[in-house]
């Protein structure tokens, strides 16, 4: 909104409130995928039935997905720099680029899915099923809130209502963006480069 | 709000990052690197991660109670993984002897 200023929302510590909250979301999740991650590597090597990682995943294809989510951090923070400039033509060109290359990660990973599900690996086949699907379907959870939040963003901006005033609210999308990715960069290689 | 990087900055992060990415699938396809994969993997992903909080997220640049507050659960989560494998693994080493 174009009375929305940045000293709406200040703690007494000068910091933005919205911000610092933010923030703070992101540490809880980092225990979150923290949990889920322990869950894999604990019971990783120990199913007894296939099939096993080794033989079902594809690391060319994941390579491909994971450059295309490092793609889609650089098309964020681009849209912010613009943004913050008050460059609202090129905002709105990054943001939907962003959103579009979240589509392609989520048709990557739902590609994926289907592969393995007719490879014969569902969430109760064996250990590494259960583990595998829990922890990159709650990572593509939060592709999905990111691409919507990124496109109601886009809207808004196509709509004249969202410029420089509000740029915290892009920084703040851009944080949630940016957690996805990183947690990726995690799961990359974890999952599928540590076999 | 707090000073960003420039966008020649952003665009030799992005770079950096795939330069990274190919070098960590290239580790994983030569044999010779094998017996060290484990260790130079998760080097370098911790790379791409702080590279990522710093420069895409700000951290380098943002006030540093921001770094404490996602640095302390990041921590504890990851000494939340390294404990439950600690004692996951010392569980199955008791129980079997080995």
């Amino acid at each position: 909104m174009a009375h929305e200023t940045t000293h709406a929302h200040r703690t007494s510590m000068g910091l933005d409130s919205r911000k610092m909250a933010f923030w703070a979301f992101i540490g809880s999740e980092c225990l979150l995928f923290g949990s889920l991650i322990s869950t894999y590597l604990i019971y990783k090597g120990r199913s007894l039935t296939g099939p096993y990682p080794h033989e079902i995943l594809n690391i060319p294809f994941t390579s491909f997905s994971t450059f295309d989510l490092l793609m889609s951090s650089l098309a964020m923070v681009l849209a912010l720099a613009a943004v913050q400039r008050g460059d609202m033509k090129q905002g709105k060109i990054w943001l939907l680029v962003t959103a579009l290359l979240g589509l392609v990660f989520l048709g990557g990973q739902f590609w994926e899915f289907s592969h393995f599900l007719h490879e014969g690996l569902g969430l109760t086949t064996n250990l590494f099923g259960s583990t595998f699907y829990v922890l990159t379907g709650t990572h593509g959870a939060h592709v999905t809130v990111g691409v919507i939040w990124l496109l109601t963003l886009w809207v808004q901006a196509l709509r004249g209502k969202l410029g420089p005033a509000n740029a915290m609210t892009v920084e703040i999308t851009g944080l949630y963006w940016h957690f996805v990715d990183v947690v990726w960069i995690v799961i990359f290689t974890v999952v599928y480069l540590i076999q | 709000m707090s000073e960003h990087a420039s966008t020649a900055t952003y665009l030799r992060i992005a770079a950096i990052l795939v330069m990274i990415t190919l070098i960590e699938v290239g580790v994983f396809y030569v044999p010779t690197f094998q017996t060290t994969l484990v260790p130079i993997l998760l080097v370098l992903s911790a790379v791409k991660f702080a590279l990522v909080v710093m420069f895409y997220m700000h951290l380098k640049f943002d006030n540093r109670f921001f770094a404490v507050l996602f640095g302390g659960p990041l921590l504890l989560g990851m000494a939340v993984v390294i404990s439950l494998l600690f004692i996951f693994y010392g569980a199955v080493r008791l129980r079997t002897g080995t």
